[in-house]
């Protein structure tokens, strides 16, 4: 199996996979960053998200040997100690019911305010909409976009 | 070092204390009177086991306050609500309490459950009294120290004074308080003096949850531990004839294959190489029994419902000659399909089963009734299962059955090492305890401008509802009343489904209320408290709701949602259902955009006694008003020759971002005890938004999930 080296959360880090392993499973398995969730493997359901040079990804369909030492940020490294805009707003709004996507949800919003910081409620609406709440978090993480973008 | 030896039944949901040898005091208690009396607190912290417990309060000499808790959480909210209640008659600020997931032991408990929305209801007394006494102990502690009587003394937020004005915090006086004897008959606070009750609580797991902590049971793992991906059969039926595994075993990662029943695990060093592994698997199947479709399954059911075989659930009155005496009959039939749990954590397990003990860790919503089927699966005494619950993604229903865990328990049984089976989104899809299929048929008879029977069938697959259900609404309000069930049996493996049978029933009911309406020309709401009048005193003990706090939720909903008041191009839906203790009523507002009609608000009444929490209440409610809507608009799980026709989220629609009404969320106001709220939200839902659609197109919805006849209906439309 190739060596790849990574730049992981601001780290070089190299890791021995077979070239068509995902990232997700990389990251999960070999790395033990847990964080990032599996939710369907085939990119439909956004639990998985990652940043690739400030981009959200979806890391179960991006094999390991496509990357090449682009920047990838983990939900672990977004933020030293959880104080992201993204992730305090998160806390405020209490969006979490079971918590198993939103590490996926913080990813997508906190690269999408990068791109848009001061959106409208439809935009914030459409950029969250390939993201999957099986819980229906869905009117509170609107609000949390929102009250990150005010507050960043 | 004082030790409670036996716990009496009258006070057996607590409590034995103990001075920590680390400082500070615990108190062992019981959260659902599950605790076998013979439980035994641990002497010190050093030999701490949470499993004797239930849950333990830790006071530090600090004063400091760890709740530990070991009953599942699946996002109900438990973990953050029923603490609040221990802190709450504690009286200590909920700044200073952290809250800690405990284990399951098989061997000291009796109930540890997460379902049918009953953990605060049953919980409410008990987490009480166990606050309460705790704080009395403490105030005892106290006043010995002065040398002044308890009664003189008064203790909140952590403190306690006396009248000559002298201050002790808990953590002071714990050391004490930990050898006293536990005292009886404890006065409980008024809920006018509630200080964290009511009041908006964030969920105890924020941090770990926004900062990607691993919480979950798929983010456990252990030393020298393995992936497991299991191939299962393909179709409901099929049986494991031979496979060929060359292939999968020359790739990279995998280490072993297993046949175990009719499936087969491949093991391996990582998920990626397990799950391309049972790709490569070349298995053979043969039918052993029928190998069933959804147009079977359609033809059963109306077979059944156009039969005459049914067990009579509840009858009142004399139906057929209310029938024959009518009016007029209005008579509907309403269907639903299968519909997969879809948690978002993929189903998973692990499992280290060794010579010496079974250790087993991963989400499970039924932890006594999985041991206990583990021990026998694998010839083991009870005592030899060590199960930790962990945080779940999601459970729905399904994390009540266990079937994942048992395949991770024979998989390590067999590979002599700790193993985590994993599935995949297909996997979890295709291997499902669904919401099974049912169809309902409704028969009510008119005379004189009035209901004068109402008869309700039920033809579903493997099982049919509850007893209670049939007592629910209009039981008691229809003079001619009669709930008929019966049902077929399927090789395709159901199961409870939030909310069962009521998650469709409600839909069914609420739609043909309004149909009634119409037909009497009165108004749905209206029309639903005018029926609750007639079960208002009853004395028959089996109707399970109260017409007054109904009658109360409904006129909340109507005032909250501007009822009939909406301007134009503005249709409302109500609908109102009693389940699982809690009583609920919605309305939903529709406006059509491009002949589809969208659903752009839910107005939403509560009523389940004292709100808990109101943050983590409203989140409950919203989400379930939500999820109700989303299947009945787009769920649908088909089968051809027992296969599953769709198996992730490319084919199978969930309710997304774009598709979600604002939902606003009123509670009723009242001082009675709490009930469950994971559930009850949900039911009325489909109802609400069906009963909208009507009014903006015409067009009654009967068939689940409203999207196939929706996208008829707009190509129709528009020619």
């Amino acid at each position: 199996m190739p060596n790849y080296t990574l730049n992981i959360n601001g780290k070089k880090i190299t890791v021995n996979a077979d070239e068509d392993t995902p990232l997700l499973w990389v990251l999960r398995d070999e790395l033990s960053l847990k964080g990032t969730k599996f939710g369907c493997g085939i990119a439909q359901c956004g639990a998985c998200t990652v940043h690739i040079n400030d981009s959200a990804v979806r890391s179960c369909s991006l094999p390991v040997s496509s990357i090449s030492g682009e920047s990838i940020t983990t939900i672990e490294g977004l933020s030293e100690t959880g104080t992201h805009p993204v992730q305090l707003a998160w806390k405020e709004i209490d969006v979490p019911q079971c918590g198993y996507c939103q590490a996926g949800q913080i990813m997508t919003a906190s690269a999408f305010l990068k791109e848009k910081p001061k959106p409208t409620k439809d935009e914030i609406r459409e950029a969250m909409h390939g993201n999957i709440c099986r819980c229906a978090s869905y009117n509170r993480i609107e609000k949390a976009v929102k009250l990150a973008a005010k507050n960043s | 070092m004082s030790q409670n030896k036996s716990l009496s039944l009258s006070r057996r949901n607590f409590l034995k204390t103990s001075l920590l040898a680390g400082g500070g005091m615990l108190i062992g208690f019981n959260f659902l009177s599950a605790c076998k009396p013979e439980a035994i607190l641990p002497i010190d912290i050093s030999n701490l086991n949470f499993n004797d417990f239930n849950a333990f309060i830790k006071i530090s000499d600090e004063g400091y306050i760890t709740i530990f808790s070991p009953n599942p959480e699946i996002g109900q909210g438990v973990k953050t609500s029923m603490p609040m209640i221990i802190a709450e008659e504690l009286d200590v600020a909920w700044e200073k309490v952290s809250v800690a997931q405990g284990f399951y032991d098989p061997k000291n408990y009796q109930r540890q459950v997460a379902g049918g929305s009953q953990s605060i209801r049953f919980g409410w007394d008990a987490l009480r009294q166990t606050g309460a006494t705790t704080k009395q102990m403490l105030v005892n502690a106290a006043a010995i120290q002065w040398g002044v009587e308890p009664n003189t003394c008064f203790a909140s937020q952590g403190n306690i004074t006396n009248a000559n004005g002298d201050t002790l915090g808990y953590g002071e006086v714990v050391k004490v308080a930990a050898n006293l004897e536990v005292p009886e008959n404890i006065n409980l606070k008024d809920p006018k003096d509630f200080k964290i009750i009511g009041h908006d609580i964030i969920n105890v797991d924020i941090q770990k949850i926004i900062t990607g902590d691993p919480l979950f049971g798929i983010d456990y793992s252990s030393e020298g531990m393995v992936y497991a991906s299991v191939l299962r059969p393909p179709a409901f039926g099929n049986k494991l004839t031979s496979f060929d595994d060359q292939i999968t075993k020359s790739i990279n990662g995998v280490t072993e294959v297993i046949k175990f029943g009719d499936k087969i695990a491949v093991l391996g060093t990582n998920t990626w190489a397990v799950m391309k592994g049972k790709k490569a698997l070349v298995a053979h199947w043969e039918n052993e029994t029928k190998l069933e479709s959804t147009d079977d399954h359609n033809f059963e059911l109306f077979k059944i419902l156009n039969g005459n075989k049914f067990e009579t659930n509840r009858e009142d009155g004399n139906v057929e000659t209310a029938f024959k005496d009518a009016d007029k009959i209005i008579e509907r039939t309403y269907e639903s399909p299968f519909l997969p749990h879809n948690c978002m954590e993929p189903m998973n397990f692990y499992a280290n089963v060794t010579d010496k003990k079974v250790h087993l860790v991963g989400p499970i919503q039924t932890p006594a009734w999985t041991s206990g089927k583990i021990a026998k699966i694998l010839n083991r005494k009870p005592e030899e299962i060590h199960l930790e619950m962990t945080r779940m993604g999601g459970g729905f229903g399904r994390r009540l059955y266990g079937d994942f865990a048992e395949e991770a328990a024979q998989i390590s049984n067999i590979a002599k090492k700790p193993i985590q089976v994993i599935f995949s989104r297909e996997d979890d899809m295709a291997a499902g305890t669904y919401r099974p299929a049912i169809k309902y048929r409704i028969k009510a008879a008119i005379k004189e401008g009035k209901l004068t029977a109402y008869h309700l069938k039920e033809a579903a697959i493997n099982g049919n509802m509850y007893g209670l259900i049939a007592n629910f609404f209009p039981a008691g309000c229809v003079p001619n009343y009669r709930v008929s069930t019966a049902n077929y049996k399927s090789n395709i493996t159901t199961g409870a489904w939030r909310a069962p049978f009521t998650n469709f029933l409600a839909f069914a009911e609420q739609s043909f209320f309004s149909e009634i309406a119409t037909e009497l020309d009165k108004d749905h709401p209206q029309l639903i408290i005018d029926l609750l009048q007639n079960v208002k005193g009853t004395a028959d003990e089996r109707i399970q709701y109260s017409p007054e706090r109904m009658e109360e939720t409904i006129n909340l909903v109507i005032k909250k949602s501007n009822w009939g008041k909406t301007p134009e191009g503005v249709y409302q839906g109500f609908s109102a259902y009693y389940s699982h203790n809690t009583h609920v009523a919605e309305v939903a507002d529709v406006e059509l955009k491009n002949g589809m009609p969208v659903v752009k608000k839910v107005t939403v009444a509560v009523d389940c006694g004292i709100v808990v929490n109101p943050l983590g209440a409203k989140n409950q409610v919203e989400g379930g008003v939500i999820d109700g809507i989303g299947h009945a608009m787009y769920g649908d799980l088909s089968f051809k020759k027992g296969t599953p026709q769709s198996v992730n989220f490319d084919k199978y629609r969930l309710i997304r971002m774009e598709e979600t009404p604002e939902v606003k969320t009123y509670f009723v106001e009242n001082n009675l005890s709490p009930t469950g709220l994971g559930e009850p939200g949900l039911p009325p839902a489909g109802g609400a938004v069906a009963n909208a659609i009507y009014k903006a197109t015409g067009e009654r919805l009967l068939k689940q999930p409203f999207i196939n006849q929706l996208e008829i209906s707009k190509s129709k439309l528009l020619g």
